[in-house]
């Protein structure tokens, strides 16, 4: 099962109102709305039935206890999200963008629909909600209320007892006043005055007066009056953001104006009056929603990063919500930290996130580059670009450098984990530690001598590679007993070192310059033998582990997996895959690699004494996988299939550039949801940790795999041919196996046709078919196979989305000529 | 929320001597009182007994000063010839001294004529010293003997001619009365019991013994000669514990502190190093004008005395304990103000607020957290701060370069800002730890002033400074360069041999790698 990690947060509603303050926080979270306590920190229910990605949350302002819920799959779901349960869904049909439930208009609310037809246009339309007996009802019954909206829920606002809406877009403002059924458009002048960007950017409407309230891409909030007239409406300005206002919101009363934007800085007007204002500062990352409790309490910001920060009606801040923190860029890896096995990367900027997989938290977040981070467009900033754990976790390391591509400002920090305050502590600071971009890092591990023997090594684009080691102080008044000085500078033919890795028992090490592997002895750092794959440079290497700590691996840019043997100094088998990630699993011999052919990424897991592999997984998932880790478990499962063994001990996460955290999972759905459900209706106070909920109960349909072949998944989407059969039809009838064989399959599939196969299902024909393939070619000449495979992976490069059948044959074939490369050997 | 995050100003060690505990101990003496005496002062003894009076043996002289006296106190000078080793006694009445002659003469402190003369060496007397029972006196001769004396008959005990060569420093155990250890040229040392009629031990040291020393406590030998000081202990039957060789010179004469815990040493190489007794490390050393030839520490620490071989006489003296005055003047609130409310007792029922903690930011720390840059590079152009701290002057810049409003802060200034900032540039700028953030400072800096450039002598004056100072830097590194590619090329003819065997090696990797690949 691959499941996002990552919080989505698309829109925050506000608190429930409960007796006299707001008790609940609701917020839309990927295909979720979650329900949160404002006072224990806890996420009490999970509201799950969407199919897509949930747009936008309003309570039924009829009912403090229903919640209204769009999304993007084309419906309108009612929820009673005391108890968790969907009372009514409505199918609208199109994409619902945003939704308002008003107070005045009982039986319908207004959502924001693509127009028909036209692409980027969007129209707000209300939706008649027929009042029927079933659950699932239509609601198809639309009028058109405004053309020319802006799809962000944020750009339509409704005003005082719902008598007008206003929506902005580009630089025009429309108002629509519902009773006179007049439309005022009024426009601010495009030409950019003063280098200003006088767009809209979102708008909020005070809640007892006529004023409406505008943010604008410069910074400036403009309260419009009296534009009930076309021509006499005036407005005033407030300026004191520097970019973009991101969002809006009134207090309750309408006396008090909050706005944010990309400073991360809380900014409270009072009374309309640029003077009187107040600041919340340093709230973490640029605010993107604001939203105001129903009893004007407590007030919620929604972060860029995925976070969630309550703060109260005083503007101090009160707490925040968080899981996987999502950083600009993640530059140092998927890394795990040996003590808590928790996973390591960049979380808010210059800090190091510590997110714990099995509650979905922030265990801690470690400050690295210790600089007050200004958010401001332009500004050079130093963020963290590579960490390393010694074996115990006693020891990071980590490189910060700023963003300058000529001149980077290098910070190589030394941090180690103090017992008794359990936390890291800084213990040596190196500037400048290479002239140019550190390429990569890793400590030599080794967990039988201690930590007397560490070795670090940095690799540079200034060609040379550097081994630092602990040096004891001579000194006994010295505050501290240790620090790390520089042993050992390497280089090969001034070519730029590119990556480095150290051998199971810590006597190798292995660096690549550019096109050449080099192996060196750790003890006298003498050069012991280099290894070449020409063309292309090595972008990924690593040692085999246990019995294969014999084979070197290397992936070049060329798109060859190379396997060295270290005691022959020869070449053992090499392979055409196109390698962006390669990872070997601590605890076994297996490596896994993640290869990306246009649009698709693959998993390949194999053991560097055979060529050819123990799993693949085709079409891993859409996005591009640019970072895995294997997580270590804390007791091996039980794994009956033995195509899994490899997942017994650890768990693979992925990361893809969209960063959403995904991981392959031998249970099935039901055994996933069963134990957390059965929890929930036993004990309702009871802590649920919303990953196991979340884990079990999302899924995307291109990449999902389950064990239990046939077994029935509980899901309804795309009524679609099962892809087992689609392949059946259109497999070539000479690759193909024996008919008595296809049967059992055929016949099941169809058995089961309204669900959908998983994919993984496809996968095994694929590779059954492989198999047959491979038995095939045993007589065909291996260099010529070798020159097909090239000539495919250019054919997959132009592939289109859309597939004629022909196409489809043909990457039937290609699929099947991938595995050529086994049989090379 | 996070809080506002200070200013990083980096630390850099101090390169150099490192400033420890033993530094700023052995630092704590005021300038030298210089003393000329007639000729090289052969031996310097401290009385065991307050006040402290030392005797200092030079040419035919034996002198007694006082603790702060520049003049002698009293004068022995009823020798015909040099006068060797003037030592106390435990209790400081008795002085005791060898002579040329071959005589030893012994002498009340407060009186003037010597009161017991022995007789009986044949050649000059060396060495001269009381057994710790008071009793008797032991000496070394010019004569190869070394003897036992009994005080009260001005008799010769007992007679041991062990050594092959002079006989020229030794010591008495403070522990056992009847044991003495003497040193001599003939490169051993000697240890003898009273009770037996030989030697009871013999270290071989390996160069003509000048100097040695029992600790306090009896167990460890020190002796000094040739480059060597040598630690031995005696109690494993004279094992060597540690050689130690840091003087480039004989090294003449050696000295415990008052406390045991450091050795001194004194050598003809102008050096006095003092080394921990439990690391035999050095931890601090002094230099001298000429050639040393003895040393002594009084009791406490309180004077270090040395003499050289041109007979000056070099007393330093402990600072007096700096006693902070002011802070004692400083009212200090009552006691009850401490107390107050500390000592409550939170019952059940209470409600406790915590009072937040209030964060003390430094000036420019405050102005940077409310976006001033102007006013927060003036904040670190103060002088004190630019003078005695320039780091923070310059990480403040870093950052303010970080924020991209660098060159607004530094724009706008008067000629006399102007000026202080160039001068702080032009001196700090060949500083290694600041060259890269203040060489964007300095482009910045004339970048910006260049219309102005010749409206002011003062602000022309700097920027001419700044130029020589950038100018010599760059010859400087220049010839760093000459250097190193000098030693790059002495240091290539040395390891060539092993980078042929490298190359060989590369090159057989990579063809059979070639090879391989040509199979599949």
């Amino acid at each position: 099962m691959v499941s996002p990690g990552a919080l989505r947060v698309v829109r925050c509603g506000g608190g429930a109102q409960r007796g006299a303050r707001a008790v609940y926080l609701l917020y839309a979270s990927g295909d979720f709305v979650k329900v949160h306590s404002v006072n224990t920190e806890e996420t009490l229910r999970l509201l799950c039935g969407h199919a897509d990605l949930v747009t936008d949350i309003q309570l039924n302002p009829h009912n403090h206890m229903q919640l209204y819920s769009s999304s993007l799959d084309g419906t309108i779901k009612l929820w009673d999200f005391m108890d968790g349960i969907p009372i009514k869904t409505f199918t609208v049909g199109s994409k619902l963008l945003a939704l308002y439930a008003l107070a005045g208009a009982e039986d319908s609310v207004f959502v924001v629909i693509p127009k028909k037809g036209e692409r980027d246009t969007f129209q707000l339309v209300s939706v008649k909600l027929t009042k029927g007996a079933g659950q699932d009802l239509e609601g198809k019954e639309l009028s058109v209320v405004l053309d020319g909206v802006g799809a962000s829920p944020k750009q339509i606002a409704f005003g005082r007892e719902d008598s007008y809406v206003v929506s902005v877009k580009d630089v025009n403002l429309q108002v629509y006043f519902f009773k006179r059924k007049l439309l005022n458009r009024f426009s601010l002048s495009a030409a950019k005055t003063k280098g200003g960007d006088n767009r809209f950017s979102c708008v909020v409407c005070h809640p007892t007066e006529d004023c409406i309230a505008t943010g604008h891409a410069d910074g400036k909030i403009r309260l419009w009056r009296n534009f009930h007239h076309k021509k006499a409406y005036t407005y005033s300005a407030l300026h004191w953001h520097h970019d973009i206002v991101m969002d809006l919101a009134y207090s309750l009363e309408g006396t008090r104006l909050l706005s944010g934007g990309v400073e991360s800085v809380l900014v409270q007007w009072h009374n309309e009056s640029s003077c009187q204002k107040d600041f919340l500062p340093r709230l973490g990352s640029p605010i993107d929603c604001i939203s105001m409790s129903s009893d004007g309490v407590l007030c919620c910001t929604l972060h860029t990063d995925n976070r969630i920060s309550i703060i109260n009606s005083n503007l101090r801040f009160s707490r925040s919500i968080q899981g996987l923190i999502k950083s600009r860029d993640v530059k140092t890896g998927l890394v795990v930290d040996p003590r808590t096995k928790a996973l390591v990367l960049n979380g808010e900027p210059g800090h190091l996130q510590f997110y714990s997989l099995q509650s979905d938290q922030q265990l801690f977040s470690l400050d690295i580059v210790q600089r007050q981070y200004i958010h401001q467009a332009g500004l050079k900033q130093s963020d963290l670009v590579k960490v390393a754990f010694s074996a115990r976790g006693t020891w990071l390391a980590t490189v910060e450098e700023s963003e300058e591509v000529a001149d980077p400002e290098l910070q190589l920090k030394l941090w180690f984990y103090s017992e008794e305050t359990q936390s890291f502590a800084l213990n040596t600071r190196i500037n400048t530690p290479h002239d140019n971009h550190i390429t990569d890092m890793c400590f030599r591990d080794m967990d039988e001598l201690g930590d007397d023997s560490l070795i670090l090594v940095t690799t540079g684009r200034d060609c040379v590679f550097k081994v630092w080691v602990m040096v004891e102080d001579s000194d006994p008044e010295a505050h501290q007993s240790v620090s790390w000085s520089c042993d050992f500078v390497g280089s090969y033919h001034n070519y730029q070192a590119t990556n480095c890795c150290f051998s199971e028992d810590g006597s190798l090490l292995a660096v690549s310059f550019e096109e050449t592997v080099t192996v060196w002895d750790s003890l006298t750092w003498d050069l012991k033998c280099t290894f070449c794959h020409p063309p292309g440079n090595i972008r990924n290497i690593c040692f085999g582990r246990l019995t294969c700590s014999k084979y070197l691996i290397g992936a070049t840019d060329y798109g060859f997996l190379c396997c060295w043997n270290l005691l022959t100094c020869a070449l053992e088998w090499s392979a055409h895959l196109n390698v962006v990630v390669l990872q070997p699993d601590p605890l076994s011999e297996h490596i896994a690699a993640v290869s990306w052919l246009s649009k698709e990424s693959s998993l390949f897991v194999f053991k560097p004494s055979e060529p050819w592999p123990v799993y693949i997984q085709r079409n891993l998932c859409k996005e591009k996988i640019l970072l895995a880790a294997f997580v270590p478990r804390d007791e091996p499962e039980m794994i009956s299939s033995e195509k899994y063994l490899w997942l017994r001990k650890s768990q693979l996460f992925f990361l893809t550039d969209t960063q959403e955290l995904m991981t392959l999972s031998t249970k099935s759905l039901e055994e996933r949801l069963t134990p957390s459900s059965k929890q929930l209706a036993v004990e309702e106070s009871l802590p649920v940790t919303p990953f196991s909920v979340l884990l079990g109960k999302h899924r995307r349909q291109q990449a999902q795999e389950d064990t239990d072949l046939g077994k029935p998944v509980v899901h309804s989407k795309q009524e679609q041919a099962s892809p087992a059969v689609k392949e059946l039809l259109h497999t070539p009838a000479h690759v193909l196996p024996s008919a008595s064989f296809l049967c059992t399959i055929f016949i099941n599939s169809l058995l089961i046709s309204k669900e959908n196969k998983s994919a993984e299902e496809v996968a095994d024909e694929v590779e059954m078919e492989s198999e047959k393939a491979d038995d095939e070619s045993d007589e065909e000449d291996v260099t010529a196979m070798e020159e097909e495979d090239t000539s495919h992976v250019e054919l997959l490069g132009e592939m289109t989305s859309k597939l004629s059948k022909s196409q489809e044959k043909e990457l039937r074939k290609i699929r099947k000529m991938d595995y050529s490369w086994i049989s090379a050997f | 929320m996070a809080a506002y995050k200070p200013v990083v100003v980096q630390a850099c060690p101090k390169l150099g001597e490192r400033i420890t505990q033993d530094t700023l101990y052995w630092r704590g003496y005021k300038t030298p009182v210089q003393i000329k005496e007639f000729g090289a002062v052969n031996k310097i003894d401290f009385s065991p007994v307050p006040p402290y009076n030392y005797a200092v043996t030079a040419s035919s002289r034996i002198h007694i000063y006082g603790r702060y006296s520049q003049e002698p106190i009293k004068t022995f000078s009823r020798f015909r010839d040099a006068a060797y080793c003037a030592t106390y006694r435990d209790d400081g009445r008795l002085l005791a001294a060898g002579s040329e002659d071959g005589s030893i003469c012994l002498f009340d402190v407060s009186g003037k004529a010597p009161l017991r003369q022995f007789e009986g060496h044949t050649k000059p007397v060396h060495l001269v010293g009381f057994l710790s029972d008071k009793y008797r006196i032991f000496s070394g001769g010019d004569d190869y003997s070394s003897k036992l004396w009994d005080i009260p008959s001005a008799t010769e005990i007992i007679s041991y001619s062990e050594h092959t060569d002079y006989v020229r420093c030794g010591c008495a155990s403070k522990v056992n009365a009847d044991v003495f250890i003497t040193g001599s040229y003939d490169h051993t040392v000697k240890l003898f019991d009273a009770r037996t009629k030989s030697s009871v031990m013999t270290i071989e040291h390996g160069h003509p013994v000048e100097s040695v020393l029992l600790f306090p406590s009896g167990g460890l030998l020190v002796s000094a000669g040739g480059r060597y000081v040598k630690v031995w202990d005696v109690l494993k039957g004279g094992q060597l514990l540690v050689s130690l060789k840091n003087h480039h010179k004989t090294v003449t004469c050696l000295c415990l502190n008052s406390s045991g815990q450091r050795l001194l040493s004194g050598s003809l190489d102008r050096h006095v190093k003092i080394y921990s007794t439990t690391s035999y490390k050095v931890v601090h050393s002094f230099n001298y004008a000429t050639s040393i030839l003895s040393l002594a520490l009084s009791p406490e620490d309180e004077t270090i005395v040395v003499g050289m071989t041109n007979g000056v006489l070099n007393v330093k003296h402990r600072k007096p304990e700096e006693k902070n005055e002011n802070s004692q003047k400083k009212r200090q609130p009552a006691y009850r103000t401490y107390v107050k409310g500390r000592s409550y007792m939170p019952k059940q029922e209470d409600f406790c607020v915590s009072k937040p903690v209030k964060r003390v930011l430094r000036k420019y720390d405050k102005l940077l957290r409310s976006f001033q840059s102007s006013k927060a590079l003036d904040a670190v152009l103060e002088p004190p701060i630019m003078l005695h701290t320039p780091e923070v002057t310059v990480a403040v810049m870093q950052e303010l370069h970080r924020r991209g409003t660098l060159r607004s802060a530094l724009a706008g200034r008067d000629e006399k800002q102007v000026n202080l900032l160039l001068t702080f540039v032009a001196r700090r700028v060949i500083e290694p730890r600041f060259t890269p953030v203040l060489v964007i400072v300095a482009d910045m800096i004339t970048d910006i002033y260049q219309p102005v450039v010749g409206q002011s002598a003062i602000v022309d004056k700097q920027f001419l400074k700044l130029q020589q100072a950038i100018g010599k830097e760059i010859d400087y590194q220049e010839e760093l360069l000459e250097v190193l590619g000098m030693m790059d090329t002495l240091f290539a003819t040395f390891t060539k041999k092993r980078d042929m065997c490298l190359e060989e090696n590369k090159s057989n990797g990579v063809t059979e790698i070639i090879e391989t690949n040509r199979n599949y």
